[in-house]
């Protein structure tokens, strides 16, 4: 029977203006009702667009379809063929680019929520079978991960599942990427990410942490320890800055660290012993999801005036749209076709303003985008004393610039050969934002999965 | 883990520890530094490898205490581990080819400035070093810098020991009494690093100098230990620590470099209360 409710089942949800002073999440999950309600919405459409949609092509009307009928357990098995991150996944994906892009019941109202289906079905599973994953016989091979992020926790999963023996290298202290350093606890809840990565201790897979590779090891090095294949998932770490004047004033941060001191560090914890700069007034220039973290950190540490600077309009924000619209109710100010020019900094070298012009939106460029154009006289200033700079990341050179023959573009992105990841080194594989540049949580995953594909291959012929 | 084989305090604010870490002595090199986590909760704060022995795996550390970190780094006793060592991080210095050279190392910089002078007098450059401190009670590593100099200049702010006055006075005068330096590599705090590089300029010497900003990754991942540098902004961390210091925008460092002054000066103080509650 299916419903044709043209809406989504309401996400029960903390209240907007409670939450925006804690850390606790923003959606609190379907109960299991809700979740049968909703998927029973799905329609088993015979031509499935939404897979089409999924970037790692996951069975999503059977999935749902367990879910109508209340098997979960079944529903999860389906999930995992294609994902090993779901519950991660559920809450992260742009799923209204991708599968809910292309559901039919968003052609006459919204679509089938198919992320919150797949986070239930995670989280329910979670809670709810204790079974520890059991490692699988040893073929005797070893593959050496660089970095713990989704990609490189994926690729090492579903290498440990076929029996090789499996090491992370992570430069930082606690394994899980951008989903532990960036990603906030509101959104993403740490304790999420720490099951994942038990599990694949439980498989097995040994994480060594604190080790930056290009510094303390060399990929040559990796190999002369007996690694029949490297896989470099190094993500795109490397922030940027405009180049405008003031970027070095107190007060002005790149997103990464300001969300590094927030959720690797806990600066959000009165114990925590890593500081944080108590603000009033934050301005965060950008308009991805990185963007609206920060933002919305900002606010919950107490900002009373956080706004959203971003150079094009609310058409083009390139965040999640969960996450603009979380954003707004939390009383985050967007100020849109806006950009600045100049930070301002008082006596002591703290920020106190930014000058900005107002923007318009010309030609379409390259990127297919309508390009920002400069308003004459339009500029004016707006008075901060946080500036968070979150206008995107490239890869790290670390270990480019160690190995030797190992191709980067002009981005620093690492050059492969496309479906496999196979890079310019033999036996050397990679993917993940360190060759995309910063892209999304499900692409990274999905590209460690095929590479770990690849890997098995070449090492199983040899 | 990473276990503290000997500690021991080199004045009542500056310890030394000796770690066990094997991968990281074997690629240490002068100039280059580690980001330390004492316990499992603490800040991560960039210490630089003051000595290593690429036979016994050891990684040498001092440090002074002056905020959290380091005091809970200094608590740790010998037998125990530190929860997080991770290195070595940064470009080595660039040392290749010297013929005469000053080092010039202020307070805690000393134990930075020490395997740079080591490393030079070992590959025969001829080394004149100058040290600096407020008094008597601070001096470190005399001994060692004696070792590793062909002249050794002790200076304190207040003529306690050595002889009296600035780092810089010392090195004027060293220069004006003809000793031509290809290099000036100074090392310490940040007011020090500035005016030695206002006295080689005048008299156009090359001058290096070791940053040490507030760090958290130390691999290029946060922009926190930014530095403009030939009015270019810089990262610590990977392009240095080691700058040309006549290029090195000084003030904005040293305006950065009070960012959090208020809540460390807090959490130093709570953590001094505590310390003595402890010990009552
Ligand atoms: C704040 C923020 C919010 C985001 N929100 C979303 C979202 O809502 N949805 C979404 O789909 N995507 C989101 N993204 C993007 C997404 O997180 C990334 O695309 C994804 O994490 C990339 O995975 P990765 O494994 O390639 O790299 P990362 O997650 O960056 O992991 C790379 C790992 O490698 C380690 N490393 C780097 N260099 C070395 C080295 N030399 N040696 C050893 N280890 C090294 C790093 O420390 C890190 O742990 C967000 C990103 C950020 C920063
Ligand atoms: S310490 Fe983070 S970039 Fe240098």
């Amino acid at each position: 029977m299916v419903n044709m409710n043209p809406e989504k089942c309401p996400m029960p949800s903390q209240d907007p203006m409670v939450r925006n002073k804690n850390f606790g999440e923003v959606a609190l999950g379907y109960t299991l009702e809700m979740a049968v309600e909703e998927a029973q919405r799905c329609l088993n459409c015979k031509h499935k667009p939404c897979i089409d949609g999924c970037p790692v092509l996951i069975d999503i009307p059977a999935f749902i379809a367990e879910v109508a009928m209340g098997d979960i357990r079944k529903a999860y098995e389906i999930l995992s063929q294609q994902t090993s991150l779901p519950a991660i996944c559920g809450r992260v994906c742009p799923q209204e680019t991708q599968c809910e892009g292309k559901c039919v019941r968003g052609i006459k109202g919204e679509s089938v929520a198919i992320g919150r289906l797949e986070r239930f079905v995670a989280d329910w599973y979670r809670e709810n079978c204790a079974e520890k994953p059991q490692p699988t016989a040893q073929n005797g091979k070893k593959v050496a991960v660089i970095g713990a992020g989704p990609t490189g926790l994926t690729c090492a999963g579903e290498l440990a599942k076929k029996g090789y023996d499996v090491t992370i290298y992570e430069a930082l202290h606690t394994a899980g990427g951008v989903l532990v350093y960036g990603i906030p606890e509101f959104r993403l809840p740490k304790d999420i990410v720490k099951y994942e990565i038990d599990n694949l201790k439980a498989l097995g897979v040994k994480i060594e942490t604190n080790m930056v590779i290009g510094k303390v090891l060399t990929i040559d090095e990796l190999f002369d320890m007996g690694y029949g294949a490297v896989y470099i998932g190094s993500g795109a770490g490397l922030p940027k800055f405009m180049g405008i004047p003031g970027e070095s004033l107190k007060g002005v941060y790149s997103a990464n660290e300001y969300l590094t001191r927030v959720n690797l560090m806990k600066a959000y914890l009165p114990t925590s012993k890593t500081p944080i700069r108590k603000s009033h007034n934050v301005a965060v220039v950008g308009g991805g999801n990185v963007a609206m973290d920060a933002a919305r950190s900002a606010k919950r540490l107490g900002a009373e005036n956080v706004y959203i600077v971003y150079r094009r309009g609310m058409q083009e924000l390139p965040a999640r749209l969960e996450e603009i619209e979380h954003a707004q109710e939390e009383g985050i100010i967007f100020k849109l076709l806006t950009n600045p020019v100049e930070v301002i900094g008082d006596e002591n070298g703290e920020v106190k303003a930014i000058r900005c012009v107002e923007m318009m939106l010309g030609e379409p460029d390259s990127s297919g985008r309508r390009r920002p154009v400069v308003k004459p006289d339009s500029e004016f200033v707006i008075d901060i004393d946080t500036m968070i700079m979150s206008i995107g990341t490239s890869p790290n050179p670390l270990i480019s610039s160690t190995t030797e023959g190992l191709e980067t573009d002009k981005w620093g992105c690492i050059v492969t050969n496309g479906e496999d990841g196979l890079t310019t080194r033999n036996a050397v594989y990679a993917g993940g934002d360190a060759v995309t540049g910063a892209a999304t949580v499900i692409l990274a995953m999905g590209a460690g999965k095929q590479a770990a594909a690849a890997i098995d291959k070449m090492l199983s012929e040899k | 883990m990473y276990k503290i084989l000997q500690k021991q305090f080199l004045n009542p604010t500056v310890c030394k520890m000796v770690i066990d870490a094997p991968l990281i002595a074997k690629k240490a090199q002068p100039g280059q530094f580690v980001i330390v986590r004492a316990l499992a909760d603490s800040e991560r704060i960039p210490l630089t490898i003051s000595d290593f022995n690429r036979d016994s795996g050891t990684v040498t550390i001092i440090f002074q205490l002056v905020g959290e970190g380091t005091m809970e780094l200094s608590t740790l006793c010998e037998g125990t581990e530190i929860c997080d060592f991770v290195g070595p991080l940064g470009k080595p210095s660039q040392l290749d080819g010297l013929k005469k050279v000053a080092v010039i190392g202020g307070g805690v910089g000393c134990a930075i400035a020490y395997p740079v002078a080591k490393k030079l007098k070992e590959s025969g450059c001829c080394v004149h070093s100058v040290t600096g401190f407020r008094n008597k009670d601070l001096v470190i590593l005399e001994n060692e810098f004696m070792a590793a100099s062909d002249k050794l200049v002790v200076m304190t702010d207040d003529g306690s020991y050595g002889e009296k006055g600035l780092v810089t006075a010392a090195l004027e005068a060293l220069i004006n009494e003809g000793n031509q330096y290809d290099e000036v590599i100074a090392i310490g705090p940040l007011v020090m690093m500035k005016f030695v590089c206002k006295v080689t300029e005048k008299y156009g010497i090359k001058t290096t100098v070791s940053m040490n900003p507030v760090m958290i990754d130390g691999t290029g991942m946060c922009g926190g230990c930014r530095l403009t540098v030939g009015g270019k902004t810089q990262f610590a961390c990977v392009d240095g620590p080691d700058f040309d210091g006549h290029k090195v925008d000084f003030d904005e460092a040293i305006s950065r470099s009070s960012m959090y002054r208020e809540f460390e000066n807090c959490r130093r103080e709570a953590a001094c209360n505590l310390l003595s509650k402890e010990a009552e």
